[in-house]
């Protein structure tokens, strides 16, 4: 399965994860909390020049990263506009920006085994809850694991949908990806249960167990 | 237990599933995206718990860098984007419809399947889907509803849906559907 990760070599890419993590909600905070204009102007030329310092192409892969946004964007910016307040609307505009710019850095920089360790350390402290962070884990790894088959038997029933007819596959082939999942969920367990005590599964790494 | 972490888990890999795979159509021939279709299926089948801990692991995955948002969207940047309020509005949506659907017992399967759909799927997953708007782009409440108001009609079609394939499948596999022990 493709991750988000940049394959464009960056030194972000050394940075602690959780350096990254931080001082990503650090910065996103202080932008929300700022109502000037020249903070926004700032954070996001500050933004464009960590991609530029990199090269062209990741600020290519950051801009084509960031088009899900250009509609929010636009629509505001001309709302704004048409409420007479240009200023208000450039704060909002340039927040949002540099927000989801940066929080795309940090996904396009931080390869997901780094990730996945961050949210395990993080989640420690709820141990103390009685909260069994070893079956996040576990579970985390299930889903990557099963997307791309679950994502397979669904190709395969709508290819058998376009088989039999000519019109497009319709909502009715959901009920069978969805019978052929709890099919397979109920195997699974099983031979989860045949192997491992999931119960006393406490970390991938066995350091504090 | 076993069982339930895999439901779990294979419910997240399903919402994924369901944005991956191209629109499918409606009735009438207009294209959807299913995967709102598939958060409100994560609470009539697995029940409020469970389908609310399926949503939430499909989200951390989506946070962790995954791109598993219909679009092939994902990373921590639509975690700070506009829509941001509709993401924690199907965790919150995930588990009222559990909560109803195993609550309206009176009613047929499908019927409340479909009901709690429409309660938690929109008046629910829209109210922090709204709020969100409203911080993220500085909008007033009426401009923030009326942009949301396009959308109402296609999620009431598939919570209608959500209805019948939770009828589906509570005929198909009796007992699958947490709601609804077989029998």
């Amino acid at each position: 399965m493709l991750a988000l990760v940049s394959p464009i070599d960056t030194p972000y890419h050394r940075l602690p994860a959780g350096a990254k993590f931080g001082a990503l909600s650090l910065v996103t905070l202080s932008l929300f909390l700022s109502n000037a204009v020249s903070v926004q102007l700032a954070a996001v030329i500050g933004v464009a020049a960590l991609y530029l310092v990199v090269g062209m192409d990741f600020l290519r892969q950051g801009l084509q990263s960031l088009r899900p946004l250009w509609p929010f964007l636009v629509i505001v910016g001309i709302w704004h506009f048409l409420l007479g307040d240009p200023s208000e609307g450039a704060v909002v505009c340039l927040r949002l920006l540099a927000a989801v710019a940066l929080a795309n850095l940090v996904t396009m920089t931080t390869r997901l085994d780094d990730a996945i360790e961050l949210v395990m350390k993080l989640l420690r402290p709820l141990r103390r809850l009685g909260v069994q962070t070893g079956q996040i884990a576990f579970a985390i790894a299930l889903v990557i694991r099963f997307v791309p088959v679950m994502l397979d038997n669904a190709r395969r029933l709508l290819e058998s949908w376009r088989a039999r007819s000519a019109r497009r596959p319709g909502w009715q082939v959901i009920a069978p990806i969805f019978l052929v999942a709890l099919d397979d969920a109920t195997r699974v367990a099983e031979s989860i249960r045949a192997r491992a005590d999931l119960s006393t599964y406490n970390d991938d790494d066995g350091q504090e167990t | 237990m076993e069982r339930n972490i895999t439901l779990i888990a294979l419910f997240a890999a399903l919402i994924a599933v369901l944005g991956l795979i191209p629109k499918l159509t409606l009735i009438s021939g207009i294209p959807i995206t299913a995967q709102s279709l598939g958060i409100m299926l994560c609470g009539t089948v697995l029940g409020a718990r469970r389908g609310a801990l399926a949503v939430l692991l499909f989200l951390l995955l989506v946070a962790l860098g995954l791109p598993l948002l219909a679009g092939g969207r994902g990373g921590l940047g639509v975690f700070a984007g506009p829509t941001v309020g509709f993401l924690v509005g199907w965790v919150v949506g995930a588990y009222v419809i559990g909560l109803l659907t195993s609550g309206l017992t009176s009613l047929p399967v499908g019927v409340a399947a479909g009901v709690a759909s429409v309660i938690g799927g929109i008046v629910v997953l829209y109210i922090p889907g709204v709020i969100g708007m409203m911080v993220m782009l500085d909008m007033s409440v009426q401009k923030a509803f009326l942009s949301i108001l396009p959308f109402i009609p296609g999620d009431l079609l598939k919570a209608v849906l959500a209805g019948a394939i939770t009828a589906t499948l509570a005929r198909a596999r009796p007992g699958v559907v947490a709601s609804r022990p077989a029998g």
